[in-house]
């Protein structure tokens, strides 16, 4: 491995690339999609490349250059046109027209298969990708990454197909036109392409990003793991590694899904069972986990995390995984200080779902 | 008459079938070669045939393939070639194969130019000069089956069926699988379904000769069915070109051959094995089938399967005391060997059954002794895991009926939480063999629709009458046809709104006239 200086480096091999796909699953908060393809190409690069070195935001050289990659499109396309080297034409693209060449790449959100979307581009350049993201969860919308929050330009952004063409949004009056601009390029491409925004500085990343994500989702993924192997509950597994709270326990009663404005809203129903019988619970989701109530009452709302996982294997579960009958456990985490100041909670916070209450932080 | 016949692990079982009417029925072990195993069992029921009956058709479930993937024997040397470039570098054919049953169907693997978007529009175009190539390497490589799939072809088949035309012209004789044929979205599942398709071929059209020929040989001139994984059948031609269909079918069968025997169409089958239980729904008479992507041998399909959940438990379960414990260990097909009741030295979940009075079995004296207590917490364990079991497959809230079967049903008794009603049909141990016998012929076709063009409706009843008439060219009495299924699938993502129609229907095999 090259040296980068640092003294907490390790490697994303394809053995954490599994943990890594477990412990995004759980930090997605229900949303983020399927990982079986990311994963699998992730896998198929750092099988032929090698492993990528993991930098904490701390360890950045003061002069890095920071790339932040993910996909964009639509899953239901991705299953069919798999993706390809998108992210890494695309870091090419935003190369190009900065004059600026990447010394790491980041991820826009830790939560589900975008969490391992630069480890490809990485993994064919040699670059280390950066123990943070964007998000320290999974979101709905390009605009809610911590980055644009506090002030980092979202353009240039590069966007880039799997058959050569890239095109460069040069600027956008707020981080939403850009999503919106990025979105029609992406139809056109044939729905399945991937961003690059232009480099951050280090001083940037410490600044905006939210820490040692990568970390903390191959650590929830390795607890799963051994719990499973050693015959322990993977939900103390969980939460001894990453500090939270069981929000309830039971089995999935109702979803009542509907598709409103290319998003999948709707809400859950689960009935306790164990130290939870006859309470419930009604999990209110928009992509991902948005408030959860427990007989009525408010317990946990965004941006704090709402995470299901599988009462018995510890397996995340996802929003489009749920039906009748899963015995599913909720868990609850704080959410990355990023998102609970004022400038977060705006662009973030229930108002930001159309719910008219005030956020109350998870404590546990 | 109908002749079913289904192979299961141990046994291999036929049934005749006049109308609703168990005429005959033989039991025999399953064979090694599972061929000779089902000709002995069609020659021993047909010795028995009623003077002046005649047979209308014979549907047969089997094991072959499976088993040929498991044990990688009698797979073809195959080829896919994937219509894509420049897409899907990334992950080529075969990606995440176990290798060994890559390299048993050669790891020959090709990716050309072609492929459409979402939309219809051609990713880019067909590549004739290089796909000629390939088929020349293919044939010097001695390639005999190949699968080829192409990126959307489910929404445009043009480059596939081009592809398969340019290959026929360099190799004539080899045997070719279009993916679009094997069915929905998801270029690596329904690539892959082709592949074993194709893998799988020669070996269907022999196993489908021996059973031809044996029933010439017994005198029976009725057309050859092969029982699928989703309950219907396909006609002897259709199962020499997509066997892996094939694949699964036999709890299908004992699933269909339940709801029969209890004229149940919606509710729950728990069918209790000597080492496991299978607990599945049926929806309109067809066993649901599973939302996620299967896994065959190690392969990801999307293959119409059931939507199942076995559990390690069953009569020949293993029960231990200090501390109490049932299985996942099971004396299986010993049971009549091994257990306490039946004069043998393992304690199992039917000497529980047997002591508490449930299961009238074996020797009752031989678990008199048993500790009440103990008898008491193994029959509370065996109802509540069969409970979960239940409540996991259920679709809603609300009690259902409860269809027992298998010879393990012993082990519960008629009340169970969330059954509306408990049933254990007559002829239970041969719903398997009757599932065959009773299956019906299906179509199922899957069509995207552009909003703009035609309403909803218009989109759902011309995917209907499309399926109707895929189910009548199948064999279906068109009297019987009926729609069993429809899914759609809203394409937000497009912005002319579009919508993915998958219908599919189901009707009654003719049965001839008997001959006056």
């Amino acid at each position: 491995m090259r040296d980068y200086g640092s003294e907490n480096l390790w490697e994303v091999t394809e053995s954490a690339l599994e943990s890594i796909a477990i412990g995004a699953g759980i930090l997605g908060t229900g949303g983020g999609g399927n990982p079986y393809i990311g994963q699998l190409r992730a896998r198929q690069v750092i099988r032929e490349k090698g492993p990528v070195a993991v930098l904490s935001p701390e360890e950045l050289p003061d002069d890095a250059r920071v790339v932040c990659v993910g996909g964009i499109g639509a899953p239901t396309v991705g299953i069919e046109k798999v993706r390809d080297y998108q992210s890494y034409h695309a870091l090419r693209a935003i190369e190009d027209y900065t004059g600026e060449k990447a010394t790491a790449l980041i991820s826009n959100e830790i939560g589900g298969s975008n969490s391992v979307e630069p480890l490809i581009p990485a993994a064919m350049t040699g670059l280390p990708v950066v123990d943070a993201d964007g998000m320290g969860r999974a979101f709905p919308e390009f605009q809610m990454k911590t980055f644009f929050v506090y002030g980092v330009p979202c353009c240039p952004m590069a966007v880039a197909d799997e058959k050569g063409n890239s095109v460069v949004i040069r600027d956008t009056i707020n981080p939403q036109w850009a999503e919106r601009l990025a979105r029609s390029i992406t139809v056109q491409m044939g729905c399945v392409a991937c961003y690059a925004v232009a480099p951050m500085s280090a001083q940037q990343v410490r600044r905006t990003a939210v820490p040692n994500s990568l970390t903390l989702a191959r650590n929830l993924g390795d607890a799963v793991k051994q719990a499973r192997q050693e015959g322990r509950d993977p939900l103390s597994a969980i939460l001894e590694v990453c500090p939270g709270k069981e929000l309830f326990g039971g089995k999935v009663m109702d979803v009542d899904r509907r598709t409103a404005a290319g998003f999948a809203r709707g809400t859950l129903g689960i009935d306790g069972l164990d130290s939870w019988a006859g309470q419930k619970m009604e999990i209110e989701f928009q992509n991902e986990n948005l408030v959860a109530r427990r007989d009525g009452e408010i317990v946990c709302i965004v941006p704090d995390l709402i995470c299901a996982v599988g009462t018995d294997l510890g397996e995340p579960v996802t929003t489009e995984m749920m039906r009748y009958g899963l015995r599913v456990t909720i868990l609850g985490f704080p959410a990355p200080a990023l998102w609970t100041s004022d400038e977060g909670l705006a662009v973030a916070g229930p108002r930001a779902f159309g719910y008219d209450v005030d956020y109350v932080a998870l404590t546990v | 008459m109908f002749v079913g016949v289904d192979v299961g692990g141990t046994n291999t079982d036929a049934v005749l079938m006049d109308g609703a009417q168990l005429v005959n029925a033989v039991k025999l072990p399953t064979t090694g070669d599972v061929t000779s195993g089902i000709i002995s069992a069609l020659t021993a029921l047909l010795a028995r045939l009623p003077a002046g009956a005649r047979v209308d058709a014979v549907m047969v479930g089997t094991t072959h393939f499976t088993n040929a993937l498991l044990e990688q024997r009698n797979l073809s040397p195959t080829a896919v070639v994937r219509l894509a470039l420049p897409a899907t570098q990334l992950l080529p054919p075969a990606v995440d194969w176990p290798a060994e049953l890559e390299a048993a169907l050669g790891g020959h693997t090709y990716m050309v130019g072609g492929g459409h978007e979402f939309d219809g529009r051609e990713i880019a175009p067909l590549d004739r000069g290089e796909l000629r190539r390939v088929a020349a390497d293919m044939r010097s490589e001695g390639v005999t089956a190949v699968a080829v799939s192409g990126v959307f072809s489910p929404v445009n088949a043009a480059h596939e069926r081009e592809a398969a035309a340019i290959i026929r012209e360099e190799s004539p004789e080899v045997r070719i699988c279009l993916s679009h044929e094997n069915g929905r979205m998801g270029l690596l599942e329904r690539e892959n379904a082709a592949a074993l398709n194709a893998a799988l071929g020669r070996l269907a059209e022999e196993v489908i000769e021996s059973i031809k020929e044996a029933l010439e040989s017994l005198d029976v001139d009725a057309p050859l069915y092969v029982s699928q994984n989703d309950g219907t059948l396909m006609d002897a031609e259709f199962a020499a070109r997509f066997p892996a269909f094939a694949i699964s079918s036999g709890p299908t069968n004992s699933m269909r051959g339940a709801a029969w025997l209890s004229g149940v169409r919606d509710g729950i089958v728990v069918d209790v094995g000597g080492t496991s239980t299978d607990v599945g729904a049926l929806v309109n008479g067809f066993p649901r089938e599973a939302a996620v992507a299967v896994e065959l041998a190690g392969v990801r399909t999307n293959f119409r399967m059931p939507d199942m959940v076995s559990i390690p438990l069953g009569g020949g379960t293993v029960v231990r005391t200090e501390p109490f414990g049932m299985g996942p260990e099971s004396v299986g097909y010993r049971l009549t060997e091994e257990a306490l009741v039946f004069g043998g030295s393992t304690l199992t979940a039917t000497d529980l059954a047997a002591a508490d009075g449930r299961a009238i079995v074996g020797n009752p004296q031989l678990v008199e002794g048993l500790d009440p207590s103990l008898v008491r917490l193994g029959m509370s364990e065996v109802t509540s895991r069969v409970e979960t079991a239940i409540d996991q497959v259920k679709l809603t809230y609300e009690d259902v009926p409860v269809i027992l079967a298998g010879g393990g049903s012993i082990l519960l008794n008629n009340t169970l939480r969330g059954a509306s009603q408990v049933l254990r049909p007559e002829h239970a141990g041969m719903a398997n063999a009757i599932g065959a016998a009773i299956a019906q012929v299906g179509g199922q076709v899957e069509r995207v629709y552009s909003l703009e063009e035609v309403s909803r409706e218009e989109a759902i009843a011309n995917c209907s009458a499309a399926a109707k008439a895929r189910a009548a060219a199948a064999g279906a009495e068109p009297s019987s046809i009926e729609v069993v299924d429809i899914d759609e699938v809203p394409l937000t993502y497009v912005p002319s709104s579009a919508t993915r129609v998958r219908v599919k229907a189901v009707g009654n095999l003719a049965q001839r006239q008997q001959a006056s």
